[in-house]
C-alpha cells in the first residue's frame, strides 16, 4: 500500500520541477548571462553601485524586524494567558486584515502620513505643532511622514505583524504548564520563568516569525514606492525596475535577485542552526 | 498558561488592534464620504458605491482576482491533498529532498518567485513561437504562434505558491493519523481506493480544511507574483489598485475595500460561530 499511495506525489513532483526548480535554474542562467547570450560575471560587478541599496534594505527590515518582534511577543504572551473564546475572537481579528489586500491596507497609510493628511490634521488640532514650533523655533506647517523611512517602515510593520504573532502564538499557547509550575516550585520567580522556561521553549515559533517578516520587508517594492514616495529605493525597488520598469536589464535584475536569495538563505541558515543549539540545550 | 493580565496589558492589546484596525476604519468610513477626499468629510453619500458597479476597471479586476483566487484554492487544494498523501508514504529519504524544494516558494521572498516565473514564461514563450512556427509550416492545423502571459500564466503562479500551504496543513494531520486504520481497513477488504475515501480522507479533513483556507489568503493577498506573472492582458484588484497609486487614487476604492471587509467579516463570523457550536456539542455529548 505504501508504494501505490507514494505514486500520487508523482504529478507534483513534476509540477515542482516545472514551476519551481525551472524558474530557479533561469535566475541562475539569467544572472550569469549578457544581454546577448554570452557567458559573463558583469552583472555582479555592477552590482557595487547599489551597494546603498543593499545596506538600506537590510538596515530598514532589521529595524520592521526588530519592532514587529517587540510588539509581537508581548501580544502572543498576554493573548495565551486569556481565556478560549477572546484567544479565538482575538486570533480572527489578528487574521482579518490579511484578507485584505496589503496594498489597500498600505494606501490607507497614505491618506494617513500625508502632509495635510489625517495625522497632520490631528497634531494641528491638538496644537501639537504650533508646540513643537514654540519649544524649537521653527516655522512647520505639517510634519513630514511620508516619503520618509520612518514611513517605509511603519508600512513593514503594519502589514507584516501579523505574520509575527501567528506563529509565536501557536508555539506559546500549546506550552505545557506542569513546565512553567515546576518551575516556580522549584523557585524561580516570574522574572527567571519566562527567561529560563518561556522564552527559550517558544523559540521556535520567533525564529520562525521573524522569517516571515524579515523575508517580505527586505525584498518589498509596493510599500517603499507608495510610503516612501520612490526616493527610497529598496532592493525589491530595484528588481522590479530591471524587469518591468524603465531600466530594463533583465540579467542585472536576476543577478540582483540571486544575490538576495543567497544573503536571506544563508542568514535563515545560520539562525536556524543557532536556534537548534538553543533548543537542544534546554532539552537537556 | 495561567489567567492573570494586568489592566496595562489588555491596554497594550487594545492600542495594537487600534493601530491594525484604524487604516482599514478610515477607508470605511470615507468610503461613505460625498467629496472625493480622503481626508475632509464631506457628508454622508453612497455616491461611490453606484460608481463602483459601473466602473468597468475595477469590477474586472475584482472578478478576476476572485476567480483566479478560488480555481488555484480548489486545484491547490486537491493536488496539495495527493502529494501530502504521497508525501507521508514515501520513504524518508526520498521525502526529505523533494520536501525541502516543496519549502523554496515558502522561504523565497515574494519577489524571487514572481521574477523567477516571468523569466521561464518568458523563455517557454520564445520557444514555443519557433516550435509553433515550424510547426506551422507542415500545415497540419495551425497553432497560435504569438503566446503572451495573462490569465494562464497568473493561476499557473498562484497554484505553484498555494500548494505548499496545503501541503504543510494536510502533512502534520497524516502523522497524527493511527496508520493501523488503513492497514486494518485494507485487511477488511477495502481497496485503497476505498481505504482513501473512508479512513484517511475523514482523518485528514481538519487540515484540508484548514490549508484551503490558508491557500486562499494567500492568494487574496498575494500581489508581488501577480504583478511579475499576470502580462498585460490580466489585472488583479491588487495590480489595478498600484496602478491607481501612480496617479490619483480614486475613492471607489474605499467603497470595494468596505465590501471587500464586510464580506470577509461575515464569512469567518459563520466560520467561527459554526466551529464553537460544534465544539460545544461535542462537549455535551463527552459529559
Amino acid at each position: 500500500m505504501k508504494n501505490k499511495l507514494s505514486r500520487l506525489t508523482i504529478p507534483y513532483v513534476i509540477w515542482m520541477a516545472l514551476f519551481v526548480v525551472a524558474p530557479i535554474i533561469m535566475v541562475v542562467i539569467y544572472a550569469f548571462s549578457s544581454a546577448d547570450g554570452g557567458f559573463t560575471l558583469s552583472n555582479f560587478a555592477k552590482m557595487g553601485t547599489y551597494a546603498v541599496v543593499f545596506t538600506r534594505s537590510f538596515k530598514l527590515a532589521l529595524i520592521a524586524t526588530a519592532i514587529c518582534l517587540l510588539i509581537g511577543y508581548p501580544v502572543s504572551y498576554i493573548m495565551s494567558k486569556e481565556g478560549p473564546r477572546f484567544q479565538r475572537i482575538a486570533m480572527v481579528l489578528i487574521m482579518l486584515p490579511m484578507w485584505m489586500n496589503f496594498l489597500l491596507r498600505t494606501y490607507s497609510w497614505m491618506s494617513i502620513l500625508e502632509n495635510n493628511g489625517l495625522l497632520n490634521q490631528l497634531f494641528q488640532k491638538i496644537g501639537l505643532i504650533a508646540l513643537y514650533n514654540n519649544v524649537f523655533g521653527t516655522d512647520l506647517q505639517f510634519f513630514r511622514m511620508i516619503n520618509t523611512q520612518g514611513a517605509v517602515v511603519l508600512g513593514m510593520v503594519y502589514n507584516y505583524l501579523p505574520f509575527m504573532i501567528l506563529p509565536i502564538y501557536s508555539v506559546i499557547v500549546k506550552l505545557d504548564n506542569s513546565l512553567i509550575e515546576a518551575a516556580r516550585d522549584l523557585g524561580a520567580n516570574s522574572v527567571n520563568v519566562f527567561r529560563r522556561v518561556i522564552l527559550p521553549l517558544s523559540l521556535p515559533g520567533v525564529l520562525s516569525g521573524i522569517t516571515m517578516v524579515f523575508v517580505p520587508s527586505v525584498s518589498t517594492f509596493a510599500i517603499s514606492k507608495m510610503l516612501g514616495g520612490g526616493t527610497e529605493l529598496l532592493l525589491g525597488d530595484l528588481i522590479e525596475q530591471q524587469f518591468l520598469g524603465g531600466a530594463y536589464n533583465p540579467q542585472l535584475g536576476a543577478a540582483i535577485s540571486l544575490v538576495m536569495m543567497i544573503i536571506v538563505v544563508v542568514c535563515m541558515w545560520v539562525m536556524n542552526r543557532f536556534g537548534e543549539g538553543e533548543e537542544q540545550a534546554v532539552m537537556m | 498558561m495561567s489567567k492573570n493580565n494586568s489592566f496595562l496589558n489588555r491596554l497594550f492589546m487594545v492600542l495594537v488592534f487600534v493601530f491594525l484596525y484604524a487604516p482599514i476604519f478610515l477607508l470605511i468610513i470615507f468610503s461613505f464620504n460625498a467629496g472625493k477626499s480622503n481626508v475632509v468629510w464631506q457628508g454622508f453619500s453612497l455616491e461611490w458605491y453606484g460608481k463602483l458597479l459601473n466602473n468597468r476597471l475595477i469590477m474586472q479586476s475584482v472578478y478576476t482576482t476572485l476567480l483566479v483566487s478560488l480555481l488555484a484554492t480548489v486545484i491547490a487544494t486537491i493536488a496539495g491533498t495527493f502529494a501530502a498523501i504521497g508525501f507521508f508514504a514515501m520513504r524518508r529519504k526520498v521525502r526529505e529532498p523533494l520536501l525541502t524544494v516543496n519549502n523554496i516558494p515558502m522561504m523565497n521572498a515574494d519577489i524571487v518567485t514572481g521574477v523567477s516565473l516571468c523569466l521561464l514564461f518568458v523563455a517557454f514563450f520564445n520557444c514555443w513561437g519557433s516550435f509553433a512556427a515550424w510547426f506551422n509550416s507542415l500545415g497540419l492545423f495551425r497553432l497560435p504562434t504569438r503566446l503572451t502571459m495573462g490569465f494562464g500564466t497568473l493561476l499557473i503562479a498562484h497554484i505553484t505558491f498555494n500548494i505548499p500551504y496545503v501541503i504543510l496543513s494536510v502533512g502534520p494531520k497524516l502523522r497524527q493519523m493511527d496508520k493501523n486504520l488503513v492497514d486494518a481497513a485494507m485487511d477488511l477488504g477495502c481497496t485503497w481506493m476505498q481505504a482513501f475515501w473512508k479512513v484517511i480522507l475523514p482523518e485528514i479533513k481538519p487540515g484540508i480544511v484548514s490549508g484551503a483556507l490558508t491557500a486562499f489568503t494567500m492568494s487574496i493577498d498575494d500581489f508581488v507574483i501577480s504583478y511579475f506573472t499576470a502580462g498585460s492582458s490580466a489585472s488583479t484588484l491588487a495590480m489595478t489598485i498600484y496602478g491607481m497609486t501612480k496617479k490619483r487614487v480614486s475613492p471607489e476604492i474605499n467603497a470595494i475595500s468596505t465590501l471587500l471587509f464586510v464580506t470577509v467579516l461575515i464569512l469567518l463570523a459563520i466560520i467561527n460561530i459554526r466551529e464553537a457550536r460544534q465544539e460545544r456539542l461535542r462537549q455535551t455529548r463527552l459529559s
